[in-house]
Parts: C-alpha cells; structure tokens; sequence
C-alpha cells in the first residue's frame, strides 16, 4: 500500500517565481491498485510520480509504503522496489547494450552487481521465452543493439526489463505518448496483460482519455495539484470516455486554454 | 627502425592511458583532466620506490592502486561535493602537482643503473643477446594486451555492465536500484588506476621522473581515443579497446613523423595540441557527412 500524506511542495520557494503545486496533498494507493490518473498539463501528474520515486525532494509530508516512511530516502533506493517506464523510449533501456546485455542487466535487480559475468547464459532460454510473449520478433534479435530497434519496440524491452525482478510498484509515466497510435495500442494491452498476470500495483500517467476509461480499476484526474476526481470498482466500469471528457474540458476552460 | 621501435614502444605505454581516457571520456562523457595529474603520480611513485630498491614489478599494482584512489578523489569531489566535472579534474590536476612534487621530493628524479622492468637479472637472461633490442617492446606489448583483456573482461561483468549503462543513460541504473554516482566514482577509479599504471610503465622506460611529464597526457588521450573509435567505427570483429591501443599507436606516429620531417622536438605539445585538433575537426567532418572516406592525416 502507497499513502501520500500531507504533501507540500512549492517550486522556487521565495522568488517571484513562486508556485505551489501541492498543498497538503494526500493520495492513497492500495496493493493491486491499477490507477490511471490524467489531468491537464501542470496539473502535477508526472511531479506525483517524481515525489514517490524521489526524483524531486518534497517540502515536507510524509510517503509511507506498507507503513514505512520512504520520504527521507534516496531516489536509487527507492526504485529497488519500484519499476519504472518513462515517456521517452531511450529512458527504460541502454542504447549502446545488446537485448541480451540489458535483459540480464534488468534480471539481476535486486541483486549485487559483482564481477560475475554479466550475462547469465543459462538464462537465455528465459529471456526469448519472456521476449516471445511480446510477439515483436525480438526474440531472434538478442544479439542486436537497443540502439537501433524502434521505439515502439524499446518500449516494449523497457516494459518487460522494469517488470522482470519483482517490485511493488509500477510507475508508468505517459509510456505510450511518444508511440504511433497502432504501436501505443500494442504496448498497452500488452502493459494491461503484465499487471494482470503479476499483479503489481500500477499508477498510470496518460494523456489519452480513452486508455484511462478502459484500463485499469481506478480513476484519478487531477488538477492544479488536486485530485478532482476519482472514481474506482463499479463507478469505474460504468464511466464512459465522454463523461470524463467533459469534466475535463471544463477544467481546461477554467485554465483559460 | 629505431625510430618504429620507439613509435611502438611509447604508443604502446600511452595505449594503457588512452584506456583510461577511453572510460572516461567515452563510456562516462567526463572530460576528465586529473589524467595529466596521475600519470606523472604513477611515475613519480614509480621512481621513488625503485630508487629505494623495491621491485619494480611491484611497482605496477602499487601505481594502479594510488590512481584509483585520485580517482576516487575526483569522483567524490564531483558526485558527493557537486563540483562540475571539468572543474573536479582540474582540482585534482592542480593538487597533483604538489603530491607529485612531495612524492618524488624533486622535479627531476632519474633513476639510471637501476633494475626496471625491462632492464634486470630475470630479463636479461631471458632474452638472448641478439633480442636484446626488442626485449622492451615485447614486454610493453605483453603488458599492454594484458590490460586490454582484464579490461575486456571487467567490461562483460556485472559491475563492468552497469558502468556501460551509466555513460549510457544514467536514468537506468538508477531504475536498477544502483547509486550512479557510485558507478561513475568506480569508473573513475580504474580510469586514473590505468593511467598511474602507464606513468609507472614510462618512468621505467625513460628511467626518469620529471614534474613536467604530465602536461598534454590528457590530450594524447582523447585523440588517441578518437582516432580509435571513429577509425574502427565499422569494423565490427575488433573490440572498442583495442581500436583505442591502434588510435595510440597511430598517434604516437603521426607526432614522431612530424619530428622525423624537421621539426624540433621542443615542439612537440604544440604538434601534439594542433594534431589534436585536426583530428578532432576532421573526425566533427565524418559525424556530420556520414562519409567513410576522409581518414586522419
């Protein structure tokens, strides 16, 4: 279970820059959860994101998970239990590395880094199996660097790299919007079919109003740092693209955009 | 002949720095200037022990150890204390040169008649009389593809992956659950331990320490790393480490024939500054048109 609690958050405390994105804001996630959450630019979904990975330090507030407060510690340590997918595809993966090279690499989270030989060849087997499922052929690319597949297909490499050890959580942080629209398609049924068969708790980012009604069990829309929305088990099912589409135009004329 | 021999010879000890540089400049983008610091350290440690009668095989290991601990120094200035990395490494060049100056206690220490690693019982009774011309190029070589391979192999073990993966993208290994600033003061520390290693190998051919050696060491670094890499760019069955010993070879012959064709050699940082230049424009010329055909010199 995630709690936010009582966050505060101000960028450039003190200047004439000022601005306040969270005014003790709390958000609580539970064990399972797969929550998409939108909201209009600014509305501080990604700086969400960043505060529970600690990318970004808070001004105070607390982050508990399963009780534990995290908010005091390192960004590094934070990821060993959480996996993660960014918007830009040449975040997840090592450009310069072979798929086999950044499948063992992703394989041994968790573990120590040592001098043992880096690939595991005994894995193999396991890591085309594991490629096979994302029915993109790369199975028989394991020798070819991450550097020239699409990203499309790295995205997909970075899907199954941050949900190979096993993590409590998994952030996924706009993962389809620098995809084409057929290729965002494939990547998020196949994101909808690894949380389901791992059953992590899952909070994801979408500009895409539509993936947010039809996936995941929970509904969050933010704004200017709030949640003005949310809406989880049978509510969920129920919502339909246009109903949230018109809370979401109301919100975006109140902006003035 | 004595002119290749020497080009293979100090090609080959600059190969070992070049290395260093390649991890740094390379595989973690850190322009890393406290090279002209610890290859004069690795010389002057190097002279100091063999003029007080330590093995100089032993010497080897010590230099690479006392390199990667500047190395280390430079990365805990950079990751913990938030120093830019250009200035971290200049820091470090800077302070060097007084450690160098305490180590050496002079700025000029020979050690002539003295047993190296080239010149001693075991050797000499190797090598049969007629060899003993070559006998110092074949040792350098030995040591030099010795290097390449440890390297080749720290580079192809977990820790070696996760150093690739920093230079790489760096959001990764902090993905991995890995401290990066750990990794990159790792990378740093063999770096300079490379470097120590190739001033110990230099003094020991030059049979001198001299405070001044150092200067430039970092400019025949990149540009032996560059002609490396962007010369082998497309030759797939060599491995990035030994292109870099070849782009130090080739250097260190580009710089010899300038001298050969009637320049001083009291100019040679000024032919070491402008073919680094040339290289580096001309290698900016081949990123930009994609063409195969413009070669170095």
């Amino acid at each position: 279970m995630l709690e936010l609690i009582n966050i505060n958050k101000n960028y450039n405390a003190g200047s004439i820059n000022e601005l306040c994105l969270f005014q003790d804001f709390c958000l609580k996630i539970d064990e399972g959860d797969f929550v998409a959450v939108v909201g209009s630019n600014g509305s501080g979904k990604t700086s969400m994101l960043n505060i529970i990975c600690g990318s970004i330090d808070i001004d105070s507030g607390r982050i508990e998970v399963n009780g534990e407060d995290m908010s005091g510690k390192r960004d590094f340590f934070r990821h060993r239990k959480i996996g993660r997918v960014y918007q830009d595809p040449s975040k997840g993966t090592c450009p310069s590395m072979n798929i086999l090279e950044n499948m063992s690499i992703a394989d041994n989270k968790g573990k120590k880094y040592g001098l043992g030989r880096g690939v595991n060849k005994a894995r193999t087997d396991y890591y085309k199996e594991q490629l096979k499922s994302l029915n993109l052929g790369l199975e028989d690319k394991l020798y070819t660097q991450v550097g020239s597949l699409s990203g499309g297909q790295r995205q997909a490499l970075a899907l199954l790299m941050s949900t190979m050890s096993p993590i409590e959580f998994l952030i996924l942080d706009e993962h389809t919007a620098a995809l084409d629209p057929k290729t965002a398609e494939i990547i998020m049924e196949l994101t909808d079919k690894i949380v389901r068969e791992k059953k992590v708790t899952t909070i994801m980012v979408t500009h895409n109003l539509r993936y947010a009604v039809e996936y995941g069990d929970r509904l969050l829309m933010m704004h200017e740092g709030n949640v003005i929305l949310d809406k989880a088990g049978e509510e969920k099912k129920g919502l339909q693209t246009e109903e949230i589409m018109s809370v979401f135009n109301k919100i975006s004329v109140e902006c003035g955009n | 002949m004595t002119l290749l021999l020497s080009v293979l010879e100090q090609g080959m000890i600059y190969a070992i720095m070049a290395l260093g540089v390649y991890i740094t400049y390379k595989i973690l983008d850190f322009p890393d200037l406290t090279v002209d610091g610890s290859f004069p350290m690795g010389a002057a440690i190097t002279c100091m022990l063999i003029s007080s009668g330590m093995n100089p095989l032993a010497a080897l290991p010590i230099t690479f150890a006392a390199g990667a601990l500047v190395g280390i120094c430079t990365g805990l200035i950079h990751v913990k204390l938030k120093v830019r990395d250009l200035l971290s490494g200049i820091i470090m060049m800077t302070a060097l040169y007084t450690v160098n100056l305490r180590i050496a206690g002079r700025a000029n220490l020979p050690i002539y008649n003295m047993a190296t690693i080239f010149d001693n019982g075991f050797i000499n009774a190797v090598f049969p009389e007629g060899m003993s011309a070559y006998k110092t190029v074949i040792i350098i070589f030995l040591i030099t593809m010795i290097t390449k391979y440890l390297l080749d192999g720290y580079m192809s073990t977990k820790s070696g992956f996760l150093l690739r993966a920093v230079g790489d993208n760096d959001v990764i290994v902090t993905s991995l659950g890995v401290d990066k600033g750990l990794v990159k003061i790792v990378g740093l520390a063999i770096a300079n331990g490379l470097v120590a290693l190739s001033g110990c190998i230099f003094a020991q051919q030059q049979r001198y320490f001299d405070i001044s050696m150092g200067t430039g060491t970092v400019v025949i670094g990149l540009a032996s790393v560059i002609i490396g890499t962007s010369l082998f760019k497309k030759v797939t069955f060599f491995k990035i480490t030994s292109s870099v010993v070849i782009g130090s070879l080739l250097y260190k012959g580009c710089v010899a024939l300038a001298i050969r064709m009637g320049l001083p050699s009291t100019d040679l940082k000024l032919i070491t500054a402008v073919l680094f230049l040339i290289i580096l424009v001309i290698g900016m010329e081949r990123k930009k048109t994609g063409g195969r055909h413009v070669r170095a010199n």
